[in-house]
C-alpha cells in the first residue's frame, strides 16, 4: 500500500465534521474528491493522522441561485459544474473553465471546494473566483465567516483557511447581461495544468468604452493574481487592438513572485502570460455587448 | 489503524469487507477481490490505466480509497463483457487499438463511458476524451480509429 496509515471517519452532518476537526486540530485533513490529496498521500508528501470524508454530508453539493448570485456548495463535483444548466446560463466563464480542469475522470471526483482549498497556483478555479469577485463561505465549530476571493489565496498551496475550518460554499455574483468573458491558457496537452493562463470579465458602456475590467492570472505566480494596473488602464478606454496590447503588457508586470519549474521557466511563463491576457481580452471584447 | 467496514457492488455482485482506510480502491479490486484487469501505472492520477466506472462515471481507482466506495456501484473491465467481447473491446481488437495491453482496460472503460454520453463524437472529441490515458506502445492513432469504430458498432446495435 502506498499511503502512510491514517484513520478515516465519515461524518453524516456538517456540525459533526466541524466538531471532529476542532478536536483533532491540524493532524486531521478534510477529504473531498481526493484528486489532489490522494496523490499526495500515495507519494507520502502528506501524512495526516485522520481523514474526514466530506462526501456523505448532506447539503454540501447543491447549486442554487439567490438574487443575483449563484451559490455552489463546496462538494459540488467539477463534472456537475461543467454540465449544470443554471451555471452555463448565468456564469458561462465558470463552465468553460471547468473543461480545462484535468480530464473527465478527474472531474467526476474532484470538487470545486477541494480545488479552491488546495490553491494550486496553476489551477483554473481560484483565478475564476478572483476574476468574478466570488466570496468564500468558511465555517468552524465556533463561527462562520465570509472571505472575499481577493483575501483567500495567500501563497503556494496556502489559503486563509485555518485548521478546523471548512470551506462550505462559494458565492459568485452573476455578471450583468452583455458582460464579455474569456479564459485562455497554455498547457502541454488538453487537461494539463496551465503554464500560463488568464481569466477575464469585461463590461462595455453604451459608447463602446470599457466600463469594468477584471483580469486574473494563473500558472505564473505563487498564487493567482489580479492585474489591477492593467484593469485600471483599460477602464474608460475603447477596446481596441492597441489598448488590449498595452493592458497585456501591464498585466505581466503584476507578476511579483514568478513560478519557475521543469515545465516552464519564469521568463517563458511571463511571455506566455502576455499572450494569454491579450487573447482573453480579445475574446471577451468580442463577446461583450452593451 | 482501525479497519472500516464497507459495502459496495462490484460488477453486479454485492461485496462487503473490512479494509484499512489507506487501501486504494485499485488495490482493493486487485489484491482483495483478485480482479487484476485493473492496472496500476503511475498511482497518482496521470496515466489512466486504473480507470473504472463508479455509478456509471469513469474515475481513477488509484485516486479513490476503498472506504470512499461505500455504497457505490463499481464496474471493472472484468464486468464489461457478458457473452464474448463487448463491442468496444471488439473494436480495439479489430483495429489494432492495443499492443501490450497494459493501458487497454483503462482505455476501453474510458471510451465506453465517453460513448455513452457522446454516441457520435468527432475525432477531436475522441482525442480530448482520451487525453488523460497514456499508452506507451500502440500509438494513439489506432486507438482513435478503434473508438470511432466502436461508436459505429454501438450505433448499429441500437
Ligand atoms: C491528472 C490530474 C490532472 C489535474 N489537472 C488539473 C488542472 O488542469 N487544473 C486544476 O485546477 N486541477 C487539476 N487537477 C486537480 C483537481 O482539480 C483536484 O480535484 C482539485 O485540485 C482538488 O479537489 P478535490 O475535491 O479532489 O480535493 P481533495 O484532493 O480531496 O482535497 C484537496 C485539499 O483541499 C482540502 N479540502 C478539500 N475540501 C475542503 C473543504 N471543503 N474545506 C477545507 N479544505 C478542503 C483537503 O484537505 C486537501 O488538502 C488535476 C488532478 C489530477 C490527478
Ligand atoms: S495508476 Fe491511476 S492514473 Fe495511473
Ligand atoms: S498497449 Fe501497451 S501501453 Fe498501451
Amino acid at each position: 500500500m502506498k499511503p502512510p496509515p491514517f484513520d478515516y471517519i465519515r461524518p453524516r452532518g456538517l456540525d459533526e465534521a466541524l466538531a471532529i476537526l476542532a478536536t483533532h486540530g491540524p493532524d486531521a485533513r478534510p477529504l473531498a474528491g481526493g484528486q489532489s490529496l490522494i496523490p499526495l498521500l500515495n507519494l507520502r508528501l502528506a501524512r495526516p493522522s485522520l481523514l474526514v470524508d466530506l462526501a456523505f454530508i448532506p447539503g454540501l453539493a447543491d447549486v442554487q441561485a439567490e438574487n443575483g448570485t449563484v451559490v455552489l456548495g463546496a462538494m459540488v463535483r467539477q463534472r456537475t459544474v461543467e454540465r449544470d444548466a443554471l451555471i452555463a446560463q448565468r456564469v458561462p466563464l465558470l463552465a468553460e473553465a471547468t473543461r480545462l480542469v484535468g480530464h473527465p475522470p478527474i472531474r467526476n471526483r474532484g470538487t470545486i471546494g477541494g480545488s479552491l482549498a488546495h490553491a494550486d497556483p496553476s489551477a483554473e478555479y481560484p483565478a475564476i473566483a478572483l476574476a468574478l469577485d466570488a466570496e468564500l463561505v468558511v465555517r468552524s465549530a465556533s463561527r462562520e465567516r465570509v472571505v472575499p476571493a481577493r483575501d483567500f489565496f495567500v501563497d503556494l498551496f496556502t489559503t486563509a483557511l485555518a485548521p478546523g475550518e471548512l470551506l462550505t460554499a462559494v458565492r459568485i455574483p452573476v455578471p450583468p447581461p452583455g458582460a464579455g468573458w474569456a479564459i485562455q491558457e497554455i498547457a502541454r496537452r488538453h487537461g494539463d495544468f496551465a503554464l500560463a493562463g488568464a481569466a477575464v470579465l469585461l463590461r462595455q458602456a453604451g459608447d463602446g468604452t470599457c466600463e469594468h475590467a477584471a483580469i486574473a492570472l494563473f500558472g505564473v505566480a505563487t498564487r493567482p493574481l489580479r492585474a489591477t494596473a492593467a484593469e485600471h488602464a483599460l477602464t474608460g478606454q475603447p477596446l481596441t487592438a492597441e489598448s488590449i496590447r498595452e493592458a497585456a503588457a501591464l498585466a505581466v508586470e503584476a507578476i511579483d513572485e514568478p513560478l519557475s519549474d521543469v515545465h516552464g521557466s519564469a521568463a517563458y511563463r511571463q511571455r506566455m502570460a502576455g499572450a494569454v491576457v491579450r487573447r482573453a481580452l480579445e475574446e471577451a471584447s468580442r463577446r461583450a455587448g452593451t | 489503524m482501525a479497519r472500516v467496514s464497507i459495502g459496495l457492488t462490484v460488477n453486479g455482485q454485492a461485496v462487503s469487507a473490512e479494509v484499512e482506510p489507506r487501501m486504494t480502491l485499485a488495490d482493493f479490486l486487485r489484491d482483495e477481490l483478485g480482479l487484476t484487469g485493473t492496472k496500476l501505472g503511475c498511482e497518482h492520477g496521470v496515466c489512466g490505466a486504473c480507470t473504472v466506472l463508479i455509478d456509471g462515471a469513469a474515475v481513477r481507482s488509484c485516486l479513490m480509497l476503498a472506504v470512499q466506495a461505500e455504497g457505490a456501484d463499481v464496474l471493472t473491465i472484468e464486468g464489461l463483457s457478458h457473452n464474448g467481447l463487448h463491442p468496444v473491446q471488439e473494436a480495439y481488437w479489430e483495429h489494432h487499438g492495443l499492443q501490450c495491453g497494459f493501458c487497454t482496460p483503462g482505455m476501453v472503460l474510458t471510451a465506453y463511458a465517453f460513448l455513452q454520453e457522446r454516441p457520435d463524437p468527432s475525432d477531436e472529441e475522441i482525442r480530448e476524451a482520451l487525453a488523460g490515458n497514456l499508452c506507451r506502445c500502440t500509438g494513439y492513432q489506432n486507438i482513435v480509429v478503434a473508438v470511432r469504430a466502436a461508436a459505429e458498432k454501438l450505433a448499429g446495435a441500437r
